[in-house]
């Protein structure tokens, strides 16, 4: 047989097997593609009702007597007044009808309790409205938004619900009145953690990652590629820098809890710094990633062609200048990339952040790195832990910011890599 | 080290037999007279080894000022190697030393006062794979007048780009697409991009490893041009397998044989009288 022949009687069993490879990788891929899709979509179904909230419209008469009776507009007067007593006189005039001990609570538990505060910091800002009334929506009870989103099964019996006829029947009467409606929940991006449902945002936990998080770029990227580059272009070969070299693949590969608890002994007990804040968070978390990105930038350091480096050399560059003018400009996108799955990593991490403390509750959000504060992986380990179905929701809505925010940070990192990547 | 040793050279036992059968006796002590009386720099007793592996052996060699010598040899014998002693470019291979005594100009080129980056400077090369940096044509060339300081402002470093371009004999073919990647040129064009940048620092030695492998006779020829100008004022070793290139460009010539230095003398002697019988064999080509 001629060798034209014999390649002629392979091939069609060579472009069967590739076929048959390419089938593998569809199958593989569709799979995949199946399973994410099934994994949003649960999500997405779960928690996109959590944007909206229910809101109830009351006339709100601003009573100069309940807030400042002496008429000083004292800021202290203004900010301790019982503006409660406000909703529960709205209410029991929009339904005139009810008497009763029982039943007058039950109007006033429609609302939220965290509408006291609204009114307040409403007041704060403009104490001209003290002796008017307005119509102002405010934040209906979580049962009630439970209601209005169809989660409350109306045709089980009265005492298997958490709602009676009788409220359900409130609700009702102010639908019809276009009194009480969904809207777009603006308290879940605009609030910190809370006890309610209707009152609990994500803006505390979204800011502690953030500041978390630029805590960690800022430790780990500068130290990850220096040690790289060095490591790479400086280093003697000797065994103690072989010692190093193992103990940072060790390191890349230890369980991120054993950072927390090393956070929580030198950063915490022994440097003194404050408990449950971005800072110590940030350094835990930057310790964690460095070993993710010194590896990674010294893999695309060695992908650089030696030549290249070697040019710059023979026209008289110094090691550095080589490195700098020349290896890391290409190396750059690799270490992006390596940066961004050890941020991305350290965005979804919980455990070492529950070590220093960052799981405690916490309301008001983070105005800084030494401030208490959580983050949103710890956020969804909270809520998913609470028994109302409101923070069931609103757990899943906080997967979906934190994926969100997720997406966000790998998109500027794309963005960033296509800007440094020179065209050549 | 030592330099003063006689220059016999013994094959080491753990060395096994060259590769060429039947030539294993053969003397490869170097045949001819290494020195030149105005030395630009001086191979004095050089052994190099990658590893355990040894590819240089005892070889001395003197580069004249004004003058070009050319380093003959098989493929594999050594000629890159020893030309990349001359600037240190061995440093940056791991597990290669290099043994011996390398000057410039009476200093030692491996001695402590010596700046390898200093040196680079002075002692220009360029490489057997063109290797332009992924950046532009006009960087390229800029970039060493640039790193040392060379140019005063951008009036003077496009005039020095546009000379050694033109020395090169690149500027016509690149000149109205300086901003275009000097990685998107032809294999022969990157080389001459290459020489191009090499001179622009304006080196008083220049290596050159095969310049002309991937260029048409018509480069060829401007390269060979720029090589007799450049003599006039610096040194120059050039190591090429176009015996006629040798015989053109070169005043010396040394020739190599598994890392020996076999026989060195005047160009027109080793093409015409060869003493040796293995340089014989090889610019006959009867082997090579
Ligand atoms: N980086 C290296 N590591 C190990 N051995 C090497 C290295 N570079 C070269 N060698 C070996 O050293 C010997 C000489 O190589 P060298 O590159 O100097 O040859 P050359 O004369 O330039 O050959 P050519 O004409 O093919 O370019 C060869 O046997 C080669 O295998
Ligand atoms: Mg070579």
């Amino acid at each position: 047989m001629n060798p034209t022949k014999q390649i002629v009687s392979g091939l069609a069993r060579r472009q069967r097997a590739e076929k048959r490879f390419r089938l593998y990788g569809l199958i593989a891929v569709v799979l995949g593609m199946a399973f994410l899709l099934l994994l949003f979509g649960s999500i997405v179904t779960n928690g996109y009702k959590a944007f909206t909230q229910t809101y109830i419209e009351l006339p709100i008469y601003f009573d100069p007597a309940v807030i400042d009776p002496s008429g000083e507009r004292n800021h202290q007067t203004l900010f301790s007044a019982d503006y409660w007593k406000l909703v529960k006189t709205a209410v029991y005039q929009k339904f005139p009808q009810v008497n009763g001990r029982k039943e007058r609570r039950e109007l006033t538990r429609m609302i939220s309790e965290g509408s006291a505060y609204e009114l307040r910091d409403q007041v704060l800002e403009n104490p001209r409205l003290i002796g008017t009334t307005q119509h102002v929506w405010l934040a209906a009870d979580d049962d009630i938004d439970m209601l209005m989103k169809g989660y409350i099964d109306r045709n089980l019996p009265e005492d298997e619900r958490r709602l009676n006829d009788r409220i359900i029947g409130y609700v009702d009467s102010m639908r019809e009145a276009d009194a009480i409606e969904r809207r777009f929940n603006t308290t879940f991006f605009a609030a910190g953690d809370s006890r309610e449902p209707e009152q609990a945002g994500i803006l505390g936990a979204l800011m502690g990652s953030f500041l978390t998080l630029i805590v960690t770029l800022l430790l780990s990227f500068p130290i990850g590629v220096a040690a790289a580059v060095y490591l790479e272009e400086f280093a003697p070969r000797n065994h103690f820098i072989d010692l190093i070299e193992i103990n940072i693949n060790n390191l890349a590969a230890v369980p991120s809890i054993i950072f927390g608890l090393l956070g929580l002994a030198i950063f915490i007990n022994w440097f003194g710094m404050p408990r449950s804040t971005p800072v110590v968070g940030g350094l835990v978390l930057g310790l964690m990633t460095l070993p993710t990105i010194i590896i990674a930038s010294r893999v695309s350091i060695q992908s650089v062609p030696p030549s290249i480096k070697e040019a710059a050399l023979g026209v008289g560059a110094s090691r550095m200048q080589a490195m700098f003018h020349h290896v890391l400009p290409i190396a750059t996108p690799g270490m992006l990339t390596g940066t961004i799955i050890g941020m991305a990593r350290a965005l979804g991490e919980t455990a070492p952040l529950l070590m220093i403390g960052m799981v405690a509750f916490i309301v008001d959000p983070p105005g800084g790195f030494t401030e208490p504060a959580t983050a949103l992986p710890v956020q969804i380990f909270l809520w998913s832990d609470s028994p109302e179905r409101g923070f069931t929701e609103r757990t899943s809505a906080a997967i979906l910011v934190l994926l969100a925010f997720l997406i966000a940070m790998n998109a500027a990192a794309v963005y960033l890599r296509e800007k440094v990547t020179k065209r050549f | 080290m030592n330099t003063t040793e006689t220059l016999a050279i013994p094959i080491p036992e753990q060395l096994d037999p060259p590769a060429v059968t039947g030539k294993v006796d053969l003397d490869l002590t170097t045949v001819g007279d290494f020195t030149v009386p105005d030395p630009r720099m001086k191979i004095r007793d050089v052994n190099v080894f990658y590893g355990q592996k040894q590819a240089i052996y005892d070889v001395n060699l003197d580069i004249g000022s004004n003058a070009v010598v050319a380093m003959i040899g098989p493929s594999g014998c050594g000629k890159t190697t020893l030309l990349r002693c001359l600037n240190r470019m061995n440093d940056t291979i791991d597990g290669c030393r290099v043994e011996g005594q390398v000057e410039m100009d009476g200093k030692n080129v491996y001695g402590r006062k010596m700046d390898p980056v200093l040196l680079r400077a002075r002692v220009g090369m360029v490489f057997q794979k063109p290797n332009p940096f992924p950046k532009s044509i006009f960087d390229n060339v800029a970039y060493g007048p640039r790193i040392h300081g060379l140019v005063r402002d951008r009036t003077d470093l496009e005039e020095v780009v546009h000379t050694s371009l033109e020395r090169a004999g690149l500027l016509d073919e690149v000149k109205d697409r300086l901003d275009q990647p000097g990685t998107g040129l032809s294999g022969g064009q990157q080389q001459r991009l290459c020489i191009a940048r090499a001179i622009a620092v304006s080196p008083e030695v220049i290596l050159m490893d095969e310049p002309c492998s991937a260029l048409d006779p018509i480069a060829t020829a401007r390269i060979e041009e720029l090589i007799g100008e450049l003599r006039k004022n610096f040194s120059i070793a050039i190591v090429t397998h176009s015996m006629q290139q040798a015989a053109r460009v070169s005043q010396r010539t040394a020739y190599f044989h598994l890392g020996y230095l076999v026989e060195v003398g005047s160009t027109k002697d080793i093409f015409t009288t060869p003493k040796h019988q293995l340089t014989e064999e090889y610019i006959t080509g009867r082997f090579g």
